[in-house]
């Protein structure tokens, strides 16, 4: 049992990275690999707010649109899953607002460091992916636990990697056209190669 | 009026190549590429796309006078949620496997910057119908990079095109073989690395 859970957090981190294997998370991904400072402040928010709506989003799912899942106000027959798109955007964006406030509210020093990046983070294609990944592989409540985490961990060491590498390539005598965000796109084919190594790897 | 110099005509034709979603705005990969491995999904993704983004930029731009500025985020995104819902309940319900295989990819539709981007950028402060051509231009023009991945990585990776074998036996009886390689998720960066590094080259001798 823990065995299975520690498998799925590795998978999300490595093989099933969801930014090299899945492509979610792009747009941030290179407009903030930039600087390693930004890199790592916005990796915490995302591991933050993954970690935190994607169990948020099991329990809405389970307990309000999955077919059967009013059972508990005496509705049985209902099957609302086709409203979970906007439920879970819905979610993403409060939960996103809450925490900003939360945090502006006990710790300034947090809030400097995240707050920029928090609103951002609420059309972050990776936060909406995980959450229907987790739909749609039918995970249990601990495993979307650990999945949300592992994702955002993942997602973090892609974009802290990527910003540590593209200070180097400032350096890089790049011809014209691949300079920038070409060069970009293949350092991450290659980092993405390297990640897909740890595939079929179990404890 | 020449052709060119009409206001129609650019706001649809000027986002398939000058300033083409993915290439010059850098917008939209989020979930463009997981869909790449075959053509048809890749088409199928594409004309959906083309869907949400140009009703979205409508639906907007009709209704851009009365929405209050500070919310209009949230409007945005309740628009283009419905329609996202409405085609994945329509490919669900007419192309079953398609829809089995885009899985969470049309979802994802929704946080795509390109949808957003155009409504706030362009709808909102554009007629309907100018906004409606750009909605459908920007969903062209993304299909266009889309399907130019997923051919090659069906061509070299299965040697197949829409699924139709196109690499005849005899080659593989000489003894080529397919790109496994192009099966997987890092072919989609590399080609797209060096689609921007053509597109680059090619508009910079033009200049």
């Amino acid at each position: 049992m823990v065995g299975d859970l520690f498998d799925l957090f590795l998978n999300s981190i490595f093989a099933g990275n969801i930014l090299l294997a899945y492509f979610l998370g792009m747009c941030s991904f290179v407009a903030i690999s930039k600087n390693i400072n930004t890199a790592i402040g916005l990796g915490f928010a995302v591991v933050f707010v993954l970690g935190i709506t994607t169990p948020i989003n099991w329990l809405m799912y389970h307990y309000l649109l999955a077919p059967g899942a009013l059972t508990w106000a005496g509705l049985s027959g209902m099957d609302l899953s086709f409203l979970k798109f906007i439920l879970f955007i819905a979610v993403i964006a409060a939960v996103v607002q809450a925490i900003e406030m939360v945090i502006d509210r006990f710790s300034s020093a947090l809030y400097a460091a995240l707050g920029v990046f928090l609103p951002l983070i609420s059309v972050n294609c990776a936060i909406l992916g995980a959450s229907l990944f987790m739909v749609e592989r039918n995970q249990s409540f601990i495993e979307s636990i650990v999945y949300g985490f592992g994702s955002g961990i993942g997602w973090m060491m892609a974009i802290v990697t990527m910003a540590a590498i593209r200070i180097k390539l400032r350096y890089a005598d790049a011809p014209y056209g691949l300079a920038g965000y070409g060069l970009t796109m293949i350092v991450t084919g290659l980092m993405a190669m390297a990640f897909m190594l740890f595939s079929g790897m179990t404890v | 009026m020449k052709l060119s110099k009409n206001k129609s005509f650019k706001a649809i034709v000027r986002p398939f190549w000058e300033s083409n979603p993915i290439h010059i705005q850098m917008l939209g990969i989020c979930s463009a590429l997981a869909v790449t491995v075959q053509m048809k999904t890749a088409l199928v993704m594409a004309l959906s796309m083309t869907f949400v983004v140009s009703t979205s930029s409508l639906v907007v731009s009709l209704i851009r006078k009365w929405i209050p500025a500070n919310i209009r985020i949230i409007v945005e995104l309740a628009i283009v949620s419905t329609l996202v819902i409405i085609i994945d309940e329509f490919l669900r319900a007419f192309f079953y496997d398609i829809s089995k295989q885009l899985s969470v990819f049309v979802g994802l539709i929704i946080t795509n910057c390109i949808v957003l981007g155009r409504t706030e950028a362009f709808a909102l402060s554009n007629p309907p119908h100018l906004a409606w051509l750009d909605g459908v231009g920007n969903g062209f023009g993304y299909g266009f990079v889309l399907i130019l991945v997923s051919f090659f990585r069906e061509f070299l990776g299965s040697g197949k095109v829409f699924g139709i074998q196109v690499i005849p036996k005899s080659i593989y009886v000489a003894g080529y073989e397919d790109s496994g390689f192009m099966l997987l998720a890092p072919a989609a960066f590399i080609i797209i690395g060096l689609l921007v590094w053509l597109q680059k080259s090619v508009s910079a001798r033009k200049d």
